[in-house]
């Protein structure tokens, strides 16, 4: 099979890491075990400054960094077993390396009518970060989050010795895992459960909305309806069209609805990245004004209304993986993502956010808004019922750091997170109030890390 | 540790009556900035920016730093991690500025101004170094002067040992690649400060705050080298290749 896209590094053949935003990079010794007796010796650690896995490195900021300490690239141990099933059950359990990626699972279960329980916005993701992040989807709405579907999961402790646990099974450190950005230990591999397909065909209906109100009521009253859904929002519009929204839902086509579209086989499945990135890009490329024509075009290319539309899986939940590297077209500052999750009747300060963001011109390509389930029981697990917005921005913007910080007192304010997967400098005296149950969680971490072997630099700077 | 847009949480300063500096720390602590460690060569001169941080919340400490003794640089460091665990930021902000016609009358004098100048930013550049590769972060931010840039005949011992610092910051800065450390080159204009007190301003002359504003700026814009004004970075970018009987005349005023 095709290589998949390395862990970036920020010189190739040192050790310097960083993540998907391109941002703080630190050094470290990387290591690549390439079979699970190797990936298992990496543990216990002698070294002082500590221990992180890393997958994909798709998180944003320095989750998966270790400054100074060791760092283990989890990618080279990806094998996975689909289990035979009752062919009556909804679903059907699969084992994976947690180096496996979402990108390598699809390849295999699409063709066999599988799919993941939770597919986030990039196919580039492996097992381990999924589980570490309790990645979401645009399902979230329906079935929660990626641990709320997993059986098990082995972990290696920093004692070294490996448990194997789930929501049965210790089922403290299980939950403390989820979610847990990889600091209870190195997840090895985990079973889960994953969702029968009609075909790899979505149909898909898309709305355009005016505005905030407009969109927020669209999802309101409609989205128990839909399986996936998500809206893009345009944070550059201001004034009337504060907060216009194209809302796209779907589900998955049966064969028969897929069959004019893809022909005879309803599981066909072909993803490719069509272009790359150029590796350098000067700085200011994207500035104000080439984002907003860029948003302006992307709103009324969308239609009003459209029902029943069959996409691809590329297309509907994957469509920035087209282009490879697309972090780069930011340029030498990077960027960072700043997403939340506030309270269904903290609508108001929705409003507020996205019309601070609007007023404050700060650049911003497309956001995305979901309406999120309930919450599963991980201490640290990001999604919680209500509204949750994400939005890359461009670091170099003058003033960003004051409006993130105020911004983040909003959040706070109506008993709101923000997400530690895409987290790159917020207030660290902020977790305890975002995260209420974080002391629960480091009770877990202190019985099984006591001397804090496991370490990260997301967890010295919020200093978790 | 630094965070994405160029905040980071604790700073050792070197030089830590620098009022170059304390602008820059000032806005460090309004950021994310908890911990402060000064570097002074009399703790009892510091002891007023210690209590002015101390009652911003912040962590603060002084440690005996002089940059005439290399051989306790390293101490210096271990020391003031000791104090505070990692170090995201070292500032090299001590330096004499002096006065040419002293100079030129007593070259023991001006010698002295080149250790303090080049000879102690070597040493204690390199010892900090040493430890930000073993932390796999952190950075050095190193203060030197548009007068290095092209020395003057009204200040060129002062000019070249800021030259002989600023080439130093460069090559570190290079050789930390790969390490997770890295090392910032700030370039201020003529700055209103004690230092050049009664001195006639050079164009374009700047305040304290505004070179800190700078320094911030360049810092969330991850620039390696850092002019403040940063229109001194186009205006030099000519002067440097002016001929020398222009330049003499320009930089005569
Ligand atoms: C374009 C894009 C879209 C995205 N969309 C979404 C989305 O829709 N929903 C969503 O939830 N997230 C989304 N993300 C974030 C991404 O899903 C998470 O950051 C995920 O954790 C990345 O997985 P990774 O394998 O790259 O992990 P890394 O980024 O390498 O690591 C992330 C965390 O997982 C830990 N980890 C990794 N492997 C292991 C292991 N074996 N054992 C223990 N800990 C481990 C690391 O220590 C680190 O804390 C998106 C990211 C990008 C770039």
């Amino acid at each position: 099979m095709r290589p998949e896209p390395a862990a970036s590094r920020a010189v190739p053949s040192t050790s310097e890491l960083f993540g998907w935003g391109r941002t703080a990079p630190t050094g470290a010794d990387v290591r690549r075990p390439t079979s699970p007796i190797e990936l298992q010796r990496a543990l216990p650690t002698s070294f002082e400054r500590g221990l992180i896995a890393r997958g994909l490195g798709r998180s944003y900021g320095d989750a998966a960094q270790n400054a100074g300490g060791t760092v283990i690239e989890t990618t080279d141990v990806a094998a996975f077993t689909i289990h035979d099933s009752d062919p009556n059950s909804n679903t059907v359990l699969v084992t994976a390396d947690a180096g496996a990626s979402i990108d390598r699972l699809l390849h295999a279960l699409v063709p066999q009518g599988l799919f993941v329980p939770v597919t986030p916005g990039t196919r580039y993701v492996t097992v381990g970060g999924a589980i570490a992040a309790d990645i979401h989807g645009k399902n979230h709405h329906l079935k929660g989050s990626w641990c709320n579907h997993v059986e098990s999961l082995h972990l290696q402790l920093a004692d070294g010795s490996v448990v194997e646990v789930g929501p049965d099974r210790d089922s403290e450190l299980f939950w403390a895992t989820a979610g847990g950005m990889g600091l209870t230990g190195v997840i090895l591999d985990a079973t889960f459960r994953c969702p029968r397909i009609g075909s790899s065909q979505l149909v898909v209906d898309t709305d355009r909305a005016a505005d905030l109100d407009a969109v927020c009521e669209l999802m309101r009253s409609g989205d128990h309806l839909y399986d996936y859904s998500v809206a893009w929002i345009d944070l550059m519009a201001t004034g009337k069209s504060m907060g216009r929204s194209v809302l796209t839902r779907g589900r998955f086509a049966s064969a028969s609805e897929a069959a004019p579209k893809i022909g005879a086989d309803p599981y066909v499945y072909r993803a490719n990245e069509l272009v790359s990135a150029p590796p350098f890009m000067p700085a200011g490329l994207l500035n104000n004004l080439s984002i907003r024509v860029f948003n302006e075009l992307w709103f009324r290319k969308a239609p009003v209304e459209r029902r029943d539309e069959i996409q691809s899986i590329p297309t509907f939940f994957h469509p920035l993986d087209m282009v490879r590297g697309w972090n780069r077209i930011y340029g030498p500052a990077g960027f960072l993502q700043w997403q939340f999750v506030i309270p269904f009747d903290a609508t108001s300060t929705l409003t507020t956010i996205v019309d601070e963001i609007s007023q404050s011109g700060c650049t911003s390509f497309l956001a995305v808004l979901k309406s999120f389930g309930e919450g599963n029981p991980g201490p640290l697990s990001f999604p919680a019922g209500g509204w949750t917005l994400a939005l890359d921005i461009p670091t170099g913007i003058q003033g960003l750091g004051p409006l993130l910080d105020r911004l983040d007192d909003l959040v706070v304010g109506v008993g709101g997170r923000i997400y530690l997967a895409k987290d790159s400098r917020v207030r660290p005296e902020l977790l305890p109030e975002m995260y209420p149950r974080l002391n629960e969680w480091r009770e877990v971490r202190e019985r099984v890390d006591p001397n804090r072997r496991i370490m990260s630099d997301l967890a010295r700077r919020l200093g978790l | 540790m630094r965070d994405a847009l160029g905040s980071v949480q604790s700073v050792l300063v070197l030089g830590g009556n620098s009022e170059i500096a304390m602008a820059i720390v000032d806005r460090l602590v309004a950021s994310r900035c908890k911990k402060v460690v000064l570097g002074v060569r009399s703790p009892a001169s510091a002891t007023t920016t210690l209590n002015r941080l101390r009652s911003a919340g912040v962590d603060a400490d002084t440690v005996v730093f002089d940059a005439l003794d290399p051989a306790s640089h390293a101490k210096v460091i271990d020391a003031a991690a000791e104090r505070i665990g990692d170090l995201d930021m070292v500032i090299l902000a001590f330096g004499v500025l002096g006065e040419q016609s002293e100079f030129n009358a007593n070259p023991v004098a001006a010698a002295d101004a080149a250790r303090v100048n080049f000879v102690g930013a070597v040493s204690s550049g390199l010892a900090a170094a040493a430890k930000l590769r073993t932390q796999g972060h952190g950075m050095i931010l190193a203060i030197t002067s548009v007068a290095g840039v092209r020395a003057r005949a009204d200040n060129f011992v002062y000019g070249s040992t800021k030259a002989g610092m600023d080439a130093f910051a460069q090559g570190l800065g290079d050789s930390l690649i790969g390490s997770g450390a890295r090392c910032v080159v700030v370039r201020p204009g003529f700055v209103h400060t004690r230092m050049t007190e009664g001195m006639k301003p050079a164009p374009f002359a700047t305040t304290p705050d505004k070179i800190a504003d700078a320094v911030i700026n360049g810092l969330q814009k991850n620039k390696e080298m850092i002019w403040a004004p940063p229109i001194l970075s186009t205006l030099f970018t000519i002067l440097r290749h002016l001929p020398r009987p222009l330049w003499r005349k320009i930089s005569a005023g």
